[in-house]
């Protein structure tokens, strides 16, 4: 009997995610010993053309990662749904658009010319790429971008969610601890949609840091004050995403003394990770004067940044219809 | 009449408290108040229970402006909640200018059960206003150059050669 294949894919991502998936040590060999890898342009050399032969369905586990940034992600995300059992959508990237996503803050023109003409851009020519070019030996092509990043699910439909920026090992390694198990009949499968691999609680609740009454006079960048090592960050007004975004990693960055940043995305049942931190934050501020609740809020050097640091493309307003045209 | 020559009608979604602002909206329909028809409006218990979500809702579904209404400061059923709908507002307002949504579009009224009038004169001049600023335009609209100004134009040398 053959064994059950496996692919991964990286649309608009950093290759983090393949890092974090290397990252499960020993229990890649698992991975190798239960799967049969067709896919994985990161790890090894295969074509588009292979993936085009293949079956409807034949691949049993696809983990893909990135924002679909072109038409070239668009293209292969289409092709491995049609192939694929079960498509995961690994990584923030894919699930809500993460880093790459906050494009989406701007216009296309805006972007490429942030990438194409700033300071620090040695383009004395003011090139920029063109998706098609006349060769003596034909015409060359390139991706066309998108108007703006949109996360996976908004182009194919995804059976399962795995977030975090990247996935934490251990998490990756219970799942594919739990795929191998399901596979030999052992155990089930979460039902379609649901998100794996992570908790279904806030950040806050895995925080090994002290709770008291949350009143904030002030919100300070974390560079810039001596935080209580023990205390809630966000009580020390220090702006830490904890409260909104899905539990799993165990408090990683709280623990190590940093604010949380939402990697993990939006906790069950936050419909807008951003709204859900404004509702947050804004609650706990220690006053009930506009002219003070306008010079504390000054201290959020960056909102949006700060709350849709890695929702952007998957928040209601730039997910929406409107929006996404461009 | 074309599509060209029909004046622009905003469509506004109003949450209005069931206490204060809600009763103003009936006390204004009771005195046969004329307004602008254009807010549809929403009860909710309380301005507190405003969450951000419902206002992002509104201006992904189409919306081109939301009105906040809640019982004037002091004044809560639910005793200090609305000052907590004030800084959510605050803030909310703040987000939504650099997602590309302008402050204009969004509008905090408090409103007690008396003020009837006062609510009918102000949902009138909101929409007027929001007839000014057109539909709500997600092209030209960019966070970009509302932050740009921040980031300074000459990037220090010193700082890169680290």
């Amino acid at each position: 009997m053959s064994k059950p294949k496996f692919a991964m894919y990286w649309a608009a991502s950093c290759g983090g995610c393949e890092i974090a998936v290397l990252n499960i040590h020993e229990k890649i060999l698992d991975v190798d010993a239960a799967f049969d890898v067709v896919f994985w342009p990161v790890a090894m050399d295969a074509k588009y053309a292979d993936v085009e032969k293949m079956e409807d369905g034949e691949i049993t586990l696809c983990l893909f990662n990135g924002g679909m940034r072109n038409n070239e992600n668009e293209h292969i995300a289409k092709l491995l749904r049609k192939k694929s059992k079960i498509m995961v959508s690994f990584g923030s990237c894919a699930c809500e658009g993460c880093i790459p996503g906050l494009a989406n803050f701007s216009s296309l023109t805006d972007m490429v010319d942030t990438a194409f003409s700033t300071i620090t851009t040695d383009n004395p020519d003011n090139f920029r790429p063109q998706t098609s070019y006349a060769m003596p030996e034909g015409i060359i092509t390139l991706p066309t971008l998108n108007p703006i990043l949109k996360t996976l699910d908004q182009v194919v439909d995804v059976d399962y969610y795995m977030p975090g920026c990247p996935p934490e090992s251990h998490q990756i390694a219970a799942v594919v601890d739990l795929v191998i198990a399901a596979l030999e009949g052992k155990a089930q499968l979460p039902p379609r949609g649901a998100t794996i691999g992570a908790g279904d609680s806030t950040v806050c609740d895995e925080c090994p840091r002290t709770r008291n009454v949350k009143a904030i006079k002030e919100f300070g960048r974390i560079q810039m004050t001596h935080a209580d090592p023990t205390l809630c960050l966000l009580e020390q007004g220090i702006p830490c995403n904890g409260p909104a975004t899905r539990s799993g990693c165990n408090a990683r960055c709280p623990s190590a003394g940093a604010q949380c940043i939402g990697c993990y995305g939006p906790a069950e049942g936050v419909v807008d990770y951003g709204a859900r931190l404004i509702s947050a934050f804004a609650s706990v501020i220690d006053s009930d004067n506009p002219e003070e609740i306008d010079r504390i809020l000054d201290g959020l050097v960056d909102p949006a940044g700060q709350f849709y640091r890695f929702n952007l493309a998957g928040s209601l307003l730039r997910a929406s219809k409107a929006a996404q045209k461009g | 009449m074309t599509e060209e020559t029909k004046p622009f009608e905003p469509v506004i979604i109003g949450f209005t408290c069931n206490w204060c602002s809600y009763r103003a909206a009936d006390m204004a329909g009771i005195s046969r108040m004329k307004y602008a028809p254009n807010v549809r409006l929403i009860r909710l218990m309380c301005s507190g229970r405003l969450d951000p979500t419902f206002v992002f809702k509104a201006f992904a579904g189409g919306a081109d402006a939301v009105l906040v209404s809640g019982c004037h400061p002091g004044d809560c059923h639910y005793s200090t909640q609305n000052y907590k709908a004030m800084r959510r507002f605050h803030l909310m307002q703040r987000v939504l200018t650099q997602m590309g949504i302008e402050p204009g579009r969004t509008k905090l009224l408090w409103a007690s059960a008396a003020e009837g009038q006062i609510f009918a004169n102000a949902i009138t001049k909101f929409v007027e206003e929001v007839r000014e600023l057109g539909p709500l335009n997600w092209n030209t609209t960019t966070a970009a150059k509302e932050v740009a100004p921040e980031i300074p134009a000459e990037v220090p040398a010193e700082e890169v050669q680290a």
